[in-house]
């Protein structure tokens, strides 16, 4: 043991510890589930914590390692998630499969996500601070109402995709042969899809994505990320090409974020674009922020205990999203507020490490 | 005739989106914070007129001054109490806890007024016909246009003819040099506040005349339109946000007549991006170049 920790720099410690948590967590879950202590409703809700920690350790990537604030995330989970839909229910038949089609399909989502970036990004990331903000809000909202437009049928001939611009078009406007689907069906979304995820697809997607983050993090590019979070002054004057590295880290989070969407659109049989809004955004932003920026462990740990905390409120009824945003506005003054902080110190003497950066 | 017609409808939405961002522009100017909950402070104003006008029968100008007031008072407690301690924390922090402070604000509204949309009577009803009766422009537009011209003015007066004014351009320009020459910043961000919410709740109460359907997340949509409307004329500047409000309105107006009613949000951002990608301060947003 004393040899392991003299060859692992701390680091290389944190990030290992928050794989050994993350699978413990996996098998303490499965081992619960088996054993029949998780109801059914509270095994509904084992795949989307895992989107949401994948879309929490994805923003954290954009908004802890970058240090750029994005108020749209969803709409690139909603990228995702719309072509796992549609990649997933046009492979049906050719693919029988269903851990196979899950693949593809997010496979397929974090594509089309990380395109979604790349295009986004080449306007959004010339810009800085409250405008870059307020831009990937805009560009959140036109995604939402764009697929919100949009009418995907599949047939023999391939498929068929229309955009309902000025309302008029329904699917009768697809000519869909005979045994052809409707997929997306506009304002109503995708409905009808045959839900194949699974808890387990969700942890390995946790787990590729923290692979991907925390390698990406510790690389040299994944470096001249941090240094042009920390000094963006200092590290263009070295050479770094700032456009360059942020592009690299806002596609890859993306990606991710399309990855989590492909596996949330395939746990429900109805889904419509508007679920995927600035609430939604903002959800997933409170994880990264309560969970500490860059630091990946805090968004799982966040993620999953803000997801529950609703559902453990349901008996407060009306009261329960009252309590959460009295619970989130004082944990973000304990946290932040001096006063407080030296108050609660009196009360528990605990170290307060410098939080916000990665080691 | 139809082209006039939505010129001025536009005119009336920008108005209010106008007045919003006014609340907006000025909070972010001094507190250089992005305060979500404005939104819901719009729907706040709303309930209130709302509550004063159907259960106890006061005069429409009667709820608006109520409403201002308790808008006003909601303003400096919020502050007070959530923005307050945070003055000197990462402005991520301050963003959660407006954030917070807006889902507070919403599910209030929800327990007391309850989730079923409300029917707003309007402040004045009646159109007022030109040309022979081809074009009828109603008279709530009217006060909408007249109400964000005279806030826009009367505003302008304030801060730069005023002792507070002064204090304020002093705050947003450097908080601790104008400590230094004795101005009380806290104060001076809690008189910003506290017009903010005044002006969100005149806002609530033209939105709300004009479109009369009022639910706990009425405020929300107007609030990013708002903040839009800010960023798109400079935020910080008074007449950006005037001239951003307006813009927008018409914007969104024609939009939804000759392009497409769906896509009529998008195409408002859209343009905002493109401002923003000409001008990275918006149209009449000062350029700071960073210095090294």
């Amino acid at each position: 043991m004393k040899n392991l920790n003299k060859k692992l720099s701390g680091a290389a410690k944190k990030d290992l510890l928050t794989y050994v948590f993350v699978i413990a967590a996996f098998i303490i879950v499965n081992i619960l589930s088996s054993a029949g202590v998780l109801g059914r409703s509270k095994q509904g809700l084992l795949v989307p914590i895992c989107c949401y920690i994948v879309m929490a350790l994805s923003l954290n990537l954009t908004v802890g390692v970058m240090g750029e604030l994005s108020l749209g995330h969803a709409g690139f989970m909603s990228i995702g998630a719309f072509t796992g839909v549609v990649v997933s229910m046009s492979l049906v038949e050719s693919i029988p499969s269903a851990p196979v089609r899950l693949l593809i399909a997010m496979v397929c989502g974090a594509v089309f996500a990380g395109l979604a970036g790349l295009l986004i990004g080449i306007p959004v990331l010339r810009l800085r601070g409250d405008y870059l903000a307020i831009v990937t809000l805009a560009f959140g909202e036109i995604i939402k109402e764009l697929i919100n437009c949009l009418i995907v049928g599949y047939d023999t001939n391939g498929l068929h995709i229309i955009f309902n611009f000025r309302g008029d078009k329904s699917i009768a406007d697809l000519n869909l042969v005979e045994g052809g689907t409707a997929i997306i069906k506009g304002a109503q979304g995708a409905t009808g899809t045959k839900t194949i995820a699974t808890f387990t697809a969700g942890f390995i997607l946790i787990l590729v994505s923290l692979f991907i983050i925390l390698n990406f993090v510790r690389s040299r590019t994944g470096r001249a990320v941090l240094a042009i979070r920390d000094n963006r002054i200092a590290a263009e004057s070295v050479g770094i090409n700032i456009m360059k590295y942020k592009m690299i880290a806002f596609v890859i989070s993306t990606a991710i974020a399309g990855a989590a969407g492909a596996l949330y659109g395939l746990n429900y049989s109805n889904l419509s674009a508007t679920k995927f809004d600035f609430n939604t955004s903002i959800l997933v932003l409170v994880f990264v922020v309560l969970g500490g920026l860059g630091n990946m462990l805090g968004s799982i740990i966040a993620a999953t205990v803000l997801y529950i905390l609703p559902e453990a409120l349901r008996e407060f009824a009306d009261y329960r999203m009252l309590l959460y945003a009295i619970v989130l506005i004082l944990v973000m003054l304990a946290t932040n507020s001096p006063k407080l902080r030296n108050l609660f110190q009196k009360i528990i003497p605990f170290k307060k490490k410098e939080g916000g950066k990665v080691e | 005739m139809e082209f006039l017609s939505y010129l001025i409808s536009g005119i009336s939405l920008g108005s209010v989106y106008a007045i919003i961002a006014l609340g907006y522009t000025m909070v972010y100017g001094i507190a250089k914070m992005l305060n979500f909950a404005h939104g819901d402070v719009i729907m706040v104003g709303g309930y209130i007129s709302y509550t004063f006008m159907a259960y106890l029968n006061c005069p429409g100008w009667l709820s608006v001054i109520v409403a201002m007031l308790v808008c006003t008072i909601l303003g400096v407690l919020i502050e007070g109490f959530a923005y307050r301690p945070l003055r000197e924390a990462p402005s991520l922090a301050v963003l959660i806890t407006a954030i917070g402070v807006s889902y507070l604000l919403q599910n209030l509204a929800l327990l007391i007024w309850k989730p079923d949309p409300i029917s707003y009577p309007s402040l004045i009803g009646g159109t007022f016909k030109l040309f022979g009766g081809q074009l009828s422009i109603s008279y709530i537009s009217i006060l909408t246009i007249a109400a964000c011209i005279v806030i826009m003015v009367a505003l302008t007066l304030f801060t730069s003819k005023t002792k507070m004014g002064k204090a304020m351009r002093a705050c947003s320009e450097d908080k601790g040099a104008a400590q230094l020459m004795g101005i009380n910043v806290n104060r001076t961000i809690s008189v910003t506040f506290a017009i903010g919410s005044a002006l969100a709740a005149v806002a609530g109460v033209l939105l709300c005349s004009s479109y009369p359907s009022l639910v706990p997340t009425t405020g929300s949509m107007p609030g990013i339109k708002a903040f839009t409307a800010a960023v798109f004329g400079g935020i910080g500047s008074i007449p950006g946000a005037f001239l951003g409000g307006i813009l927008l309105g018409v914007i969104e107006a024609f939009a939804k007549a000759y392009i497409s009613t769906q896509l009529a949000n998008s195409i408002v951002f859209a343009m905002l991006i493109i401002v923003l990608l000409v001008r990275p301060a918006g149209l009449l947003g000062k350029y700071v170049p960073e210095k090294v």
